[in-house]
């Protein structure tokens, strides 16, 4: 590499969210060297959230939401192959195809990918889909568009919720499956778990929570026909989604020496992977859902989180730090934010809402399906989520920022009467859900509670 | 062309769904669900539509030309 980090060959694994915005901003930044961005989809970059929404209601084709560039990236796009491996001592990225490219600086924007049911065999049955490829989006809207008698969801995340509320808008029968006490109890905490059943039933979802599935069952002819619960009982159904969470793609940095593991790629604020023995390199970076970076307003632990406005705010830190001299880099310091639509509701999410303890309604009720719930720890704001009141949502942003003290102080025209009275946050151990936590705090939870990852197998 | 909302900074003004009420929809009080292709007959408003948004959370653009290698 020449002495000037706007020169020199810069190599992006991952051609998603991440990996694109971070390439049009090393161009942006100045970057006047070989650029290629490696994916191992076969398609440009395009955006996920549509297709647990409009794709599954029809509304859209699959192959149609292809992100739009912010300027061209002038890279090299090496699409449809995956990396397999790197050597960071040769600095260079190893692909499927036999293939391997050299790098000065490597950005890791590598994602994730849906968590398959366990049961390799029951997982091929014709009508057991995941989602989060347009691949899988497409065949799961063509299902969808057949007519099934009944569809079955196993998991009531974010996706898992969002599924069953794009099956009940097609007038599709549906059943949701959920370890836990409740739809997304573990991104949200007890509360707003409690409205988010309501919204289920109400709107004709057949919720059954406090089971798992057991077995998926066949027709004999390799069809999906229904499945079993813990509870003993059988659901029938003609198609069933996935939707246990996500799986960090790592594997193929399992001999690159980085501090990677099932929680993702631990980097510094600056976005620089950390080795095993962790040391900070500094021309390997990460960015997007494959990253654990630590956060000073939550601690310091090491967040992990499968967030839209995470990938590129990430991204673009991760580009200007890899084409800028040390004294002028920046930290990764913007704060976790989230959003869902589902059953009618706009859910926002600022923060991260499992570092609590406490949380109060400030705004709005539960009975009104409008509110906003704000989250402390010890005393101090650490989230806030909203449902129909978005225009709230910079508000109490700030109050994170500027670690106001938790009840907050009346800051609202439409204070609640509940806005005195906290209750417990009351958010599970991850190990009691179905789903996967779509943030994920990586160090300790606030109550101590430690999380113990186990590799599987 | 192709557009993306950033969502997360989406506060429901519903500006462009008045201005190109075939691209973007309200589902309920505040959830904006848009059809990311914009057809070509509805790239002019989908630009005023971008422009008039309070958030600026709106991007218009072409899609990655990816040619393989």
């Amino acid at each position: 590499m020449t002495g000037d980090p706007r020169d020199g060959r810069i190599v992006v694994v991952g051609a998603s969210l991440a990996g694109l915005r971070a390439a049009e901003t090393l161009r942006d930044a100045g970057f006047t060297g070989a650029l290629t961005v490696v994916g191992d989809e076969p398609h440009p970059p395009y955006d996920r959230p549509p297709l647990s929404k409009q794709v599954l209601l029809g509304d859209v084709p699959a192959d149609s939401t292809g992100l739009p560039v912010r300027r061209d990236p002038d890279a090299e796009w090496r699409l449809g192959v995956a990396a397999t491996g790197l050597d960071p001592l040769a600095r260079r990225v190893l692909l499927a195809d036999g293939e391997s490219l050299p790098y000065d600086r490597l950005l890791i924007a590598t994602g994730t990918r849906a968590r398959p049911w366990p049961d390799p065999r029951q997982a091929a049955l014709d009508g057991v889909f995941t989602l989060r490829t347009r691949e899988d989006a497409a065949g799961l809207a063509a299902r969808l568009a057949a007519g099934p008698r009944r569809v079955l969801v196993i998991g009531a995340g974010f996706t898992g919720s969002e599924i069953a509320s794009a099956c009940r808008k097609r007038g599709l029968e549906v059943t949701v499956a959920e370890r836990g006490p409740a739809p997304l109890v573990g991104a949200l905490g007890g509360t707003l778990s409690r409205l988010a059943a309501l919204m289920h039933r109400e709107h004709g979802v057949d919720l059954r929570c406090g089971v798992t599935v057991t077995a998926l069952l066949g027709d004999g002819a390799g069809r999906f026909a229904g499945a079993d619960l813990s509870d003993g009982t059988r659901v029938e159904a003609d198609v069933c989604v996935v939707a246990l969470g996500a799986v960090r793609n790592v594997e193929w940095l399992a001999e690159s020496g980085l501090a990677a593991g099932p929680r993702g790629i631990a980097c510094d604020a600056g976005c620089r992977a950390f080795t095993r023995y962790g040391i900070v390199t500094d021309d390997v970076f990460v960015a997007g859902d494959v990253s654990r970076f630590p956060h000073p307003l939550f601690g310091y632990q090491m967040l992990s989180l499968e967030h839209w406005g995470n990938a590129v705010a990430q991204a673009e830190v991760a580009a200007h730090n890899m084409v800028s001299p040390g004294p002028l880099r920046r930290p990764h310091l913007s704060l976790p934010v989230f959003w869902s639509t589902q059953f009618g509701r706009n859910i926002k999410s600022v923060g991260v809402p499992t570092y609590s303890d406490h949380v109060v309604i400030a705004q709005g009720s539960l009975e009104a399906g409008r509110l906003a719930v704000v989250y402390g720890y010890r005393g101090r704001v650490t989230a806030a989520v909203t449902v129909d009141m978005a225009k709230s949502v910079d508000h109490y942003r700030h109050l994170i920022e500027t670690a106001a003290p938790f009840p907050p102080p009346p800051g609202a025209a439409d204070r609640a009467l509940a806005a005195d009275v906290p209750v417990p946050s009351d958010v599970p151990d991850p190990g009691e859900l179905s789903h996967e936590p779509v943030v994920a705090l990586t160090g300790h939870l606030p109550d101590r509670r430690l999380m113990v990852v186990q590799p599987p197998g | 062309m192709r557009i993306v909302v950033d969502l997360t900074r989406c506060q429901g003004y519903a500006q462009c769904v008045f201005l190109a009420p075939e691209v973007f929809q309200l589902h309920g009080e505040e959830g904006l669900l848009y059809t990311p292709a914009v057809p070509g007959d509805r790239l002019e408003r989908v630009r005023q539509a971008a422009a008039a948004c309070p958030v600026q959370a709106i991007l218009v653009g072409e899609e990655v030309a990816a040619g393989d290698g």
